[in-house]
């Protein structure tokens, strides 16, 4: 299957949860509407389309623009060893998306670091705690708004196990 | 926010909980594993990373496209040229620049010396946790050699900054032949050696064999890639899926274990240096002599000194071709920067220009500071790009946000260890603290990739 046939295949089983196709240097990008992001990763973890390693999670910080927080999932196939890139925005205000853990078991860390990082919350996740950071830091780093080597105050002494 | 860790809040009153790190010997670095234990079995344990968090991803969001490279050297440190290597591919896929032939087979060369110095550092470390203290000694020995190769070229052991965007810094140094050639013949002598320590070892095996093993399901499910996704019976390999520089050209074979436990990673490993060094040996015939300098006869530097005493000397000076910008003819072979572009337009700024020029022409020295100056450097095109190499441990990608403007926008690291260690918790669930030690030493955890 050919990248646009692959593509056309993926747009028409997942009907409206595709906003629009995109294209960057080369690679298709699907934006998805982010209600539909764990509906839609299901979908494509099954046959065929078979993406069954979520490769990569991160998100970026627009802080200009109306959906502000883009999510960026990156989907392998081993079988079609092809690439696909998938992209939700999502609101300034509390932002937050269905969790993808129990689809991919490495989603729970990943999820982690980005709620850490951009304080996007995952609705349904476990465990959603501070995983790059420790708990009492103050703000998210990747964060536009966060200056670069802001000091953080200092937390106590833990008393531990 | 809930201070206490899951594992604190949910264990048996009557079991205990152990720290394991982060200030352990076989943690690698730092990496805190607190462990729920009935007498020495594991109930349940959790990771804390972080430690060696230090804000990778910020800092290269204020430093501009050029700079932001050192900070790659330190991702990986044990194979910083495979993350200077994927950062600069994926630059180049941005900026839809090739590097040049020779820039390339550098490039396999370097890429392979440090996969395996890589498995290398990880197999000797995990041999030495289990005891095997001569094997440990044996590796580095053999690592040494390799990294001769790598500081004679790049002038250092680790943090080296070699591969550039649109090439590489500059030429091999005179003589890589006979080092290079040492250095494979060192290591295949070590891979022996210690393939008859290890390998049918009684003691080894029953640290290592069905212990921490993993499903294919499993290990796909955790994203796990490279050695260890391979040891389980998966063949991926970015190199022969997607391949990038000559790697298409090569002829090498992707190694697989069967069980995906501990043995089967470090044998993974072991197969899997030969192949390299039989790379090594590939790239270095494919590897032409430097091409002779055109431009007439160059002269010693100790003759140009001696003769500019008495009067003006018109020869070229003979400088080490490691000296970055020297010997502009050979530069055009090692960057994409292949021909004078006019001034200040994106062509010309894509390497930095020769020193040569910079220090004898106007237009030379106007280049060198449009290439530094601020919001005159790199300028990529507007969007985003992901792009990914094999590295020591697996798929190191680069995801890269540009905004037009002289520093990422965005620039995120697909950690392959961050993956990898994402599934610790599970493989030692239910087994003894023992195995904790030879199950992580097999993941080949780097603080400064899983922490970033």
């Amino acid at each position: 299957m050919g990248q646009e046939t692959l593509i056309e295949a993926i747009r028409a089983k997942l009907g409206d949860a595709v906003e629009r196709v995109a294209d960057s240097f080369g690679d298709p990008v699907l934006i998805l509407r982010p209600a539909a992001v764990r509906a839609a990763m299901a979908a494509l973890r099954e046959p065929p389309f078979d993406y069954a390693v979520l490769l990569d999670l991160t998100c970026v910080d627009f802080a200009a623009s109306e959906g502000r927080f883009e999510l960026v999932y990156h989907l392998f196939s081993l079988g079609r060893n092809v690439r696909l890139r998938l992209k939700a925005s999502l609101a300034a205000a509390d932002p937050a998306v269905e969790t993808l853990v129990g689809l991919w078991k490495n989603a729970e860390w990943l999820e982690r670091e980005v709620f850490d990082m951009f304080g996007v919350r995952f609705e349904g996740h476990p465990y959603l705690r501070r995983i790059l950071t420790y708990e009492g830091f103050e703000g998210h780093a990747l964060r536009k708004s966060y200056p670069w080597r802001l000091a953080q105050p200092r937390i106590p002494l833990k008393d531990d196990v | 926010m809930d201070p206490l860790m899951r594992i604190q809040r949910e264990a048996r009153p009557e079991s205990m909980l152990l720290n394991m790190g982060p200030s352990h010997p076989a943690m690698h670095g730092t990496l805190r594993i607190v462990l729920e234990l009935d007498g020495e079995k594991i109930l349940n344990s959790e990771c804390e990373i972080g430690y060696l968090h230090r804000g990778f991803e910020k800092t290269c969001e204020n430093k501009t496209w050029f700079n932001l490279l050192i900070y790659t050297d330190r991702l990986n440190y044990v194979s910083p040229l495979i993350n200077n290597l994927g950062y600069a591919m994926a630059m180049e896929k941005m900026l839809g620049v090739t590097a040049p032939e020779r820039a390339q087979l550098i490039r396999v060369l370097m890429s392979e010396l440090s996969r395996v110095s890589d498995h290398l550092t990880c197999l000797a470390a995990m041999a030495m946790e289990n005891g095997a203290f001569t094997v440990f000694l044996y590796m580095m020995k053999a690592r040494e050699f390799l990294w001769d190769v790598i500081e004679f070229t790049t002038g250092a052991r680790m943090t080296t900054s070699y591969i550039r965007i649109g090439g590489v810094r500059a030429d091999l140094h005179p003589g890589w032949q006979a080092s290079l050639t040492t250095a494979v013949r060192e290591t295949r002598k070590v891979l022996k050696d210690v393939s008859g320590l290890l390998d049918k070892n009684s003691i080894f095996i029953g640290r290592t064999r069905g212990v921490g093993a993993i499903s294919k399901e499993d290990a796909l499910s955790y994203g796990w890639t490279g050695p260890c996704l391979r040891s389980t019976g998966i063949p991926y390999d970015v190199r022969k899926a997607s391949p990038y520089l000559i790697y298409d050209r090569l002829s090498f074979e992707v190694p697989v274990g069967e069980l995906g436990d501990n043995y089967d990673r470090y044998i993974v490993r072991m197969r899997e240096m030969e192949q390299s060094l039989r790379l090594l040996e590939q790239v270095a015939a494919l590897i032409p002599d430097a091409a002779p300098l055109a431009g007439g006869p160059v002269i010693e530097p100790a003759e140009a000194i001696a003769g500019s005493r008495r009067q003006r000397t018109g020869g070229r000076i003979r400088l080490s071709p490691n000296l970055e910008g020297y010997e502009k003819e050979r530069l055009a072979g090692l960057t994409a920067l292949d021909k004078p572009a006019a001034l200040g337009s994106p062509a010309s700024l894509i390497a930095v220009p020769p020193k040569e020029d910079t220090y004898t022409t106007m237009e030379g020295l106007i280049s060198h500071f449009l290439f530094f100056m601020g919001g005159k450097g790199i300028r990529p095109p507007k969007g985003d790009v992901y792009f990914s190499v094999e590295g020591g441990n697996g798929e190191v990608g680069f995801y890269i946000v540009s905004d037009g403007t002289d520093r990422p926008y965005r620039l995120h690291l697909r950690a392959p260890c961050f993956h990898i260690v994402s599934a610790l918790e599970q493989l030692i669930k239910g087994r003894l603290i023992a195995d904790v030690v030879p199950t992580f030493g097999s993941m080949n955890m780097i603080g400064g990739e899983l922490d970033r």
